[in-house]
């Protein structure tokens, strides 16, 4: 698909006006990817004037800094704030709440400031101002897990329930849910180490309270989340009855 | 006269002790780095108000937030009847107030009373949420031994207090009425009134006794409370205060800049670097002298009653982590170099042990910097902080860390991404 990069666009005069921050996972993992291919897809369809960094991205810095590498993260924020402050960016959307997290809150810090949105936020936007529109055909309930980087650390709860609002649906809240959401297990560089011991996994721990709440689709703004819940709902072998989602592909999904 | 001069020679120790007790713990705090925190005054005392003096948080749980509350209330209220207890005990009055307040005065303790019952009432809820109900929080292993008896045994010297209240407010009724000259009239008090009414038999002299006895069971147990402080979990009831007052009010997501680290990478790139008033020559935190004052205020406001380590996720599916045993051991081990440091008479004195023999790498490698244990906190004590602080000093300054993360950090260094991937970065969009 076509996706404009952004110094291809500078390059001919232009100015896009979002920058749609990919991340690593929505940029390397095959499930990922497939959310980074919705949500551009999305942006398109809305006619918004978007491009990506594309080579220019690096990761955030985000699980250097909480596994305690601050050199590390300093390399790279450092980095990305020089290809952000050149390009004059001005608005940031993420796909993933740990990128969105670490734009919005670590960067200015080291003179990288804009206005950073969370996919789930834009959603809403894009949703309220009619530049999307979804089917009026009622569908099933859906279950909403919070990821702790957009709800509990940046107080975003209401958004993502705002976007599943537009469809004609029932939300299933999970057992605990808003900021007393449970944690998918992969949050301060957990995803890329092997668990310290204990009697269960964290991911099984959730997925349990998705099987709970009953529905066959549960949604998540997060790739590392559904990462988790994948593997958690696998564990419990639900998968062939439980799906998860993006909050993107339950939209571009009932799209008109 | 006996009586006076016994309550003041009594008080002048038991404040001299107390001052000790408490000049220790200023001093242990003061083991953390200096941390400078100003501006955002308004915000500061916004959060202390909300939730120290307001008790926000403790309601989100209404059982224990309600019942709390009582002893709080009963607390903060039976103050004024310690005013009044220590100006008798000066100046050899009896209920000096009792007079010059008139109908007040029967209104106060009669509230006073009031509250007395209810806090009597959550105190038997808590003894029994600890050891007949055993809620799991309770239970956790780093409150074995001391800890759980610190908290049983504030719980019983509350209910002794309470008892020696309406002791003395009952018998003094009846000597209102058998001696009106010697004891000023408070007024009819309905719940000690209730034991009065099967007092009018005793006689005289049992009364004066019971009604001494109360007097001093009460001054008595609210001195020790006040030697015990300092060495106890309940510190929480000054300390809540400036800890929600100096609370982290930066956004959760952001953690602290280590500027001498941005300035070295600056340098590497060419990059305008910053002046540093005092720069430091290690990263993160070994030892509590590495954590901010602001963290070993917060360890010594724990009151550790756990709601961190229930909603925690690592905890909860069996991890050794526990947000509440990293609070306590920072206390710990701060007591220790405190102490050891008084010893020796020197202020930079080292006993060669750290923070890493209370708090192993299997714990703070378990936390997914979910917050969970930040939002549960009552008193607005993060756990966090300690925890990231300790993973960059074993990573930085000691090169240690969980293996697995060796990929990830070769992957960064050297991609730029938290995968190697052979593909371009946009080479999703083609797929």
């Amino acid at each position: 698909m076509n996706v404009p990069i952004y110094n291809e666009v500078v390059a001919q005069g232009g100015q896009p006006e979002i920058l749609f921050w990919v991340g690593c996972a929505g940029s390397y993992d095959a499930r990922a990817q497939k959310i980074s291919r919705a949500f551009a897809e999305i942006l398109t369809r809305a006619g918004i004037s978007f491009a990506i960094l594309g080579e220019e991205e690096k990761c955030t810095g985000d699980p250097a800094r909480r596994a305690g590498n601050e050199f590390l993260f300093q390399i790279l924020a450092l980095q990305n704030i020089e290809t952000l402050n050149l390009y004059k960016v001005k608005k940031i959307v993420c796909t993933c709440p740990h990128c969105f997290n670490t734009l919005r809150n670590e960067y200015p810090a080291l003179g990288g400031t804009y206005e950073v949105l969370h996919h789930s936020q834009f959603l809403e936007q894009l949703l309220n101002d009619g530049l999307i529109k979804i089917h009026d055909t009622s569908t099933a309930p859906v279950t909403y897990h919070d990821s702790c980087y957009l709800g509990r650390i940046n107080g975003v709860y209401e958004a993502p329930r705002e976007v599943i609002g537009h469809l004609k649906t029932e939300i299933r809240e999970l057992k605990r849910s808003r900021k007393n959401g449970l944690c998918c297990g992969a949050g301060g560089a957990q995803m890329f180490k092997e668990d310290e011991p204990g009697h269960k996994r964290i991911n099984i721990e959730r997925a349990g309270e998705v099987v709970a709440s009953g529905s066959n689709k549960v949604v998540a703004n997060c790739p590392f989340c559904i990462t988790m819940l994948e593997d958690g709902i696998k564990s419990l072998d639900k998968q062939q009855e439980i799906m998860v989602l993006d909050l993107t592909e339950l939209i571009l999904e009932n799209c008109v | 006269m006996i009586q006076v001069l016994m309550f003041c020679l009594l008080s002048f120790g038991i404040f001299r002790i107390a001052w000790k007790g408490f000049s220790k713990v200023y001093f242990n705090i003061m083991l953390g780095r200096d941390e400078h925190v100003s501006g955002n005054k308004g915000k500061r005392i916004q959060q202390m108000l909300l939730f120290a003096l307001g008790q926000k948080k403790m309601f989100e749980r209404p059982v224990s937030g309600i019942f709390h509350f009582f002893i709080y209330a009963a607390f903060i209220f039976t103050q004024i009847e310690l005013i009044e207890i220590i100006s008798d005990g000066i100046s050899g009055h009896h209920r000096i107030f009792a007079e010059p307040l008139g109908k007040f005065y029967n209104f106060l303790i009669n509230f006073i009373e009031i509250l007395s019952l209810l806090a009597l009432a959550a105190t038997l809820i808590f003894l029994s949420r600890r050891n007949i109900i055993r809620l799991l929080r309770f239970q956790k292993p780093e409150l074995r031994g001391w800890p759980s008896m610190d908290a049983n045994l504030i719980l019983l010297g509350e209910i002794l207090l309470i008892i020696a209240i309406f002791t003395m407010n009952s018998a003094d009724q009846q000597l209102q009425i058998l001696e009106p000259n010697h004891y000023p009239s408070t007024g009819r008090l309905y719940l000690s009134g209730l034991v009065t009414d099967h007092l009018n038999s005793f006689p005289k002299d049992y009364l004066v006794f019971m009604e001494r006895a109360g007097w001093w069971i009460h001054v008595l147990v609210i001195y020790g409370f006040i030697i015990y402080l300092p060495y106890s979990k309940h510190l929480h009831i000054f300390l809540a205060f400036p800890n929600s007052y100096f609370s982290r009010i930066e956004p959760r997501g952001s953690m602290s800049n280590i500027p001498e680290i941005e300035n070295e990478v600056r340098g590497m790139f060419g990059l305008a670097t910053q002046e540093i008033i005092s720069p430091r020559d290690s990263f993160g935190a070994s030892d509590v002298t590495e954590l901010s004052w602001r963290q070993l205020l917060e360890a010594y406001s724990c009151t550790e009653c756990g709601r961190c380590t229930s909603v925690c996720p690592a905890n909860l599916t069996g991890k050794k982590l526990s947000p509440r045993a990293v609070m306590m051991s920072i206390r710990d081990r701060a007591e220790e170099l405190g102490e050891f440091r008084r010893e020796h008479k020197d202020n930079n004195a080292q006993d060669g042990k750290n923070l890493f023999d209370y708090i192993s790498r299997e714990e703070i490698y378990a936390c997914t910097s979910c917050n969970a244990c930040v939002e549960a906190c009552p008193v607005l004590i993060n756990p966090l902080i300690p925890i990231l602080e300790m993973r960059r000093s074993d990573i930085l300054m000691n090169s240690k860390g969980p293996s697995d993360w060796l990929p990830m950090f070769n992957s960064l260094e050297n991609n730029q991404s938290v995968w190697s991937m052979s593909e371009a970065r946009d080479a999703w969009k083609n797929h």
